[in-house]
């Protein structure tokens, strides 16, 4: 019998009954199938448990067993290429135990307590060790060697270490003695809390971008390795199409796509299209460096709150390994609304439309364990977040987006208006922001060439002249307006349907190089500039449209591959003979 | 022994409370007695030491603290299952009420349903063709899906899904079978799709779940999830493609409100309780299909936008949860046009890997994407012809116009006994691109322009209607 009873049941809230040792955020299996549950609240002899699984059929008396311990997760080698729920169990597992639909308290760890790595172990008996030192690594797939650290607040003295070869993840590795004589097993796999920040040494600036292979990203609005950014948007604006070319084609080293409160079609869509993609730096499939957090929208909700920290400190994890670590959560406005939910069960006061009031002290921990980082052994690691949220109506004025606003700097605004054409990625660039290019210029600059970020203003500038042009064409027509500025516009469409539009299902436009984005926006500009030196000595501009030398750029995308840029000579020929024939015809 | 508690404790709309009562679990079933021997049935929704809430789906009406005795059944609440569900039909709590009857049950299963796992999913590809153009070509239906129908007051949104249903067909084998559930519609709407079903002689392919404006709001909440399990039984133990046709959503919403706030939970937007996300996501997510299974779910429910604001939150979460939408609209309903798909803001999210190659045919990805951008720029010209009249506008932006009213007047618009196959929706859309020159055409490439644009297409087309 257990010290603790099941007194009340509320949804996926529990009061416990029976005694006062339960711990602000233990871990807690509730009632006779032993569900996972964590305490969230203590008023005297009752304690609240919110429960990350169905409660049908628990019923006060049943008994309640802490762990002791608060949330946590195994983390080892084995995440990689695999899919989990909101707390960590692997679903895999889950269906070969319980079929296709989900069964209730079902506790597998998460990593296959049966598979041996090959493991080399580096340190030796006599070798100090202190957190940060690395005590055993392994291959844990082609690209990436998994390694095992000491854990923060652990030194001392190694007084036993297992010789390389293949152990399981239970195989205790190395012993520490440290100098009070206490000695610690370590393993190839090890638990860790998933509420607070892992640690590290120090953060660094943020100086590297993460390359997408998204044009309107890379150029307009890029974001770097440790920023944080959002997109939000309507329902169908592309959110989710957004996040997910940005987890097949950013470079980052590894990959958590955390799909949190949304469709279950999409998570099985990941699964299958990041398993049959080739990552486009080494070949190798795309699922190898994706790790998959599924709590669809129908699963319980207390586990979607618990989602992104699983999410988030699978990141970290592997950050501290010297990884560059990319996290997509769709939707964070799930996760808020899940709080609304317990917080509301908990009957905690409400505050803006019905959220916590601590809705954006949460939002503002979750942004902040991104960053660009020194880790404990003295690495460079990352870890950036790209965290979709799902406004109330498509109105950005609401509660999460504004507090998301807050704490991220690096805003892609998607439109309804666009998505409504068919214009994919609908990032909006009137409504969208980068607050990283500045930091990011020097990058550019060096390793792309300067000319990128010069054309990258000059870009941005048309585009801002068409807006307001548009204005203005929208109440009178766009005849009356004089030459250079139906050039403006002209250009303009250009740069909205052959460059910042591009087509995730082409083979080639899915993913563009910096090299080929520069060589676009060139071309596009080579033809603004000879059109707009005509235009000026009041050649009309339809003499030029005429040549179908606009139209011809449009489809330029789709022409060139990405590994030979020598068509780029075919458009600048094209360009140039068409002035020159506007030019022959009116002298 | 059958252990009964008699009397109450507390008696509050639909909800009752009891005092004294041991080994309660939560979710479970409970038989409530009144004193002349009628029976009705309840669910434990909270639980407090020795006290718990029974929501009670009948209503209470001429239940007192004292006349009533309570049994717990030991189980939630769970349907009985069988094949012979098709043909029949049941009211809102799933008990049949066409007096054939009681329902010989292969199984028993709770209604709650639980989760997909994602990782046993199939992800949906092949489509199911409706006949209906603007469906098929530019939202296409897929095995599996969930698209709503978001509609308004006196549209014809039921006219619609009953033509989806008597056209559907998909390529291949597998045998259709029909889930239709009513939530607080009025009796015509009932009988409306019940004759609809008749003609179409699908009534013995059809199972009916009926929650009528008048029923109790409690069994409105049952219902969905009721029909869904029958759903669920028949697609992955017997093989059936399932159509779910739920009407009316904004009803069951209601519903869910009206119940929440008889329980006084902290309401979120226009009185809605916080979880109402999740509760929609729990019935929605029950479509798809499941790798090594035969059939699928595939669910059309219809809801009517109050005040036909797509922003309320009952289309606005529904949305979210649903891959896609199909939106009526006001103004070609008011001109005369049927369907009246409003095409821009309609959307199959898994239409993109459904079509195409291997799927239907080559060029149609393309050309559903250029329809779009084409008639999105239809817009843009009218607004501007609104303002300075339709004589200054650009020959360009004529042609526009011109090309905005074809698309409504011989696309969109089709009889509703009008079964068009996909090869007639394709070549009507490329006739219809024909009205625009060649140069505006950036959504297709070279190769599907020189193979399917022929200019003059589009007046061939017309005369040949002229000439019949």
């Amino acid at each position: 019998m257990s010290e603790y009873q099941i007194y009340s049941v509320n949804g996926p809230v529990v009061k416990v009954s029976g005694g006062r040792g339960l711990a602000m955020m233990d871990m807690v299996y509730t009632g006779e199938e032993q569900l996972i549950g964590e305490v969230v609240g203590v008023e005297g002899e009752l304690t609240t448990v919110q429960v990350y699984e169905d409660t049908t059929g628990l019923s006060p008396g049943q008994p309640v067993c802490s762990t002791g311990a608060p949330m946590s997760l195994l983390l080892g080698p084995g995440l990689l290429g695999n899919i989990f729920d909101g707390i960590g169990r692997p679903l895999r597992a889950l269906e070969a135990a319980s079929g296709p639909f989900l069964g209730r308290g079902i506790n597998i760890p998460a990593l296959d307590s049966g598979k041996t790595w090959d493991v080399t172990i580096p340190v030796k008996e006599g070798d100090t060790v202190a957190p940060g030192t690395l005590y055993a690594q392994c291959q844990e797939t082609a690209a990436i060697v998994h390694r095992c650290l000491v854990p923060a607040g652990l030194k001392g003295t190694v007084t036993k270490a297992a010789a390389d070869g293949p152990h399981t993840v239970d195989d205790v590795l190395v012993e520490v003695t440290d100098d009070r004589g206490r000695v610690t097993g370590l393993k190839l796999a090890a638990r860790c809390s998933i509420r607070g920040a892992r640690p590290m040494r120090r953060r660094l600036p943020v100086t590297r971008p993460l390359i997408t292979g998204q044009r309107i990203i890379d150029t307009l609005f890029p974001i770097g390795k440790g920023g944080a950014a959002a997109i939000p948007g309507p329902f169908g604006a592309g959110k989710t199409m957004t996040q997910h070319q940005l987890a097949k084609w950013s470079d980052a080293d590894i990959i958590v796509y955390l799909g949190c409160g949304e469709r279950g079609n999409e998570m099985t869509q990941a699964l299958e299209e990041f398993s049959e993609l080739k990552d486009p730096r080494n070949g190798l499939p795309l699922m190898n460096r994706t790790i998959l957090i599924a709590n669809t929208s129908n699963m319980p909700v207390a586990a979607r709150e618990a989602s992104v920290y699983t999410g988030m400190t699978i990141a970290e994890y592997y950050r501290d390994m010297g990884y560059h670590v990319a996290l997509m959560a769709d939707s964070t406005s799930r996760w808020a609304e899940a709080l609304r939910e317990i917080s509301g069960r908990l009957e905690e006061m409400p505050a803006e439309e019905g959220f916590p009031a601590y809705l954006a002290s949460r939002l503002a921990e979750f942004y902040e364990r991104a960053g660009y980082v020194e880790t404990l052994e003295g690495k460079e690691g990352s870890v950036t977040v790209i965290g979709a949220v799902s406004p109330q109506g498509g109105d950005f004025s609401e509660p999460v987006t504004q507090n998301t606003k807050r704490f991220i700097r690096c805003f892609w605004a998607l439109d309804r208006g666009l998505a409504y054409a068919r214009h994919f990625p609908s990032i909006h660039w009137m409504n969208s922001y980068s607050e990283y290019t500045a930091e990011l210029k020097p990058w550019y600059n060096q390793n792309v060439s300067p000319e990128f970020d010069k054309c990258r203003q000059r870009i941005a500038n048309l585009l801002r002249e068409e807006s307001q042009l548009m204005e203005i064409v929208k109440l009178i027509g766009s005849d009356i307006l004089p030459e250079d500025q139906k050039l403006t516009i002209e250009i303009a469409r250009v740069i909205r349907l052959g460059f910042l539009q591009q087509n995730a299902y082409h083979e080639i436009d899915t993913y563009v190089p910096l090299q080929k984005q520069l060589k676009m926006m060139q071309t596009i500009l080579r033809l603004y500039d000879g059109v707009k030196a005509a235009v000026d000595q009041a050649v009309p501009l339809s003499q030029f449209t005429a040549t179908g030398v606009f139209d011809s750029l449009v489809k330029m995308k789709y022409e060139i591959p990405n590994d030979n840029l020598s068509g780029f000579a075919r458009y600048e020929q094209e360009i140039d003979a068409a002035l020159d024939k506007v030019s022959a015809a009116n002298s | 022994m059958r252990l009964e508690y008699t009397g109450l404790s507390d008696l509050n709309g639909s909800l009752v409370a009891l005092e004294g009562v041991s080994g309660v679990a939560f979710d479970e079933l409970a038989e409530l007695t009144l004193y002349d021997g009628s029976r009705r049935y309840g669910r434990v929704i909270l639980i407090e030491g020795d006290r718990a809430v029974l929501q009670v789906f009948e209503g209470t009406r001429g239940i007192s603290l004292e006349n009533t005795r309570t049994h717990f059944t030991g189980k939630p609440m769970d349907i009985a299952l069988s094949r012979e569900m098709l043909g029949r039909v049941f009211d809102g709590a799933g008990r049949p009420i066409d007096g054939l009857g009681e329902l010989y049950p292969d199984e028993r299963r709770n209604i709650n349903g639980s989760a997909i796992n994602p990782v046993s999913r199939q992800y949906p590809r092949s489509c199911i063709y409706t006949g209906i153009s603007a469906i098929d070509g530019c939202s296409t239906l897929i095995q599996g899906q969930k698209l709503p129908i978001f509609s308004g007051a006196g549209m014809a949104h039921n006219e619609l899904a009953a033509q989806m249903v008597r056209q559907a067909r998909v390529d291949g084998e597998g045998e259709f079978a029909i889930v239709f559930a009513a939530m607080g519609v009025k009796n015509d709407v009932a009988d409306f799709f019940r004759r609809n079903f008749e003609e179409a002689g699908a009534l013995p392919r059809v199972a009916m779940f009926l929650n009528l404006a008048s029923d109790p709001i409690i069994e409105r909440i049952l219902t969905p999830r009721c029909a869904l399990t029958a759903a669920e039984y028949l697609a992955f133990t017997h093989g059936y493609h399932v159509l779910v046709v739920m009407t009316d959503m904004t009803s069951y919403c209601e519903a869910v409100r009206e119940f929440s706030s008889s329980k006084g939970e902290i309401p979120s937007r226009k009185g809605f309780p916080a979880y109402l996300y999740s509760d929609l996501a729990s019935l929605y997510e029950r479509a798809g299909m499941i790798a090594g299974r035969k059939g699928s779910v595939t669910q059309v429910p219809i809801l009517t936008m109050p005040n036909d604001d797509i922003t309320h939150p009952i289309p606005d979460l529904t949305g979210y949860i649903t891959e896609g939408q199909i939106v009526l609209d006001r103004n070609m309903d008011q001109s005369g046009v049927y369907p009246p798909i409003n095409i821009l803001s309609s959307l199959s999210r898994l239409m993109k890997d459904g079509i195409g190659k291997g799927f239907t045919r080559d060029d149609h990805p393309a050309l559903s994407n250029q329809l779009f951008a084409s008639y999105s720029k239809v817009q843009d010209a009218r607004s501007l012809a609104s303002v300075i009249g339709e004589d200054e506008l650009s020959p360009l932006d004529k042609l526009y116009l011109k090309f905005g009213r074809a698309f409504e007047q011989y696309f969109v618009r089709q009889g509703q006994q009008e079964d068009r196959i996909l090869e007639q929706t394709l070549e009507l859309g490329w006739a219809l691109l024909s009205i625009l020159p060649r140069g505006e055409l950036d959504r297709v490439s070279d190769q599907e322009l020189d193979q399917h644009y022929r200019e003059g297409a589009f007046e061939t087309l017309t005369t040949e209607e002229h000439g019949q």
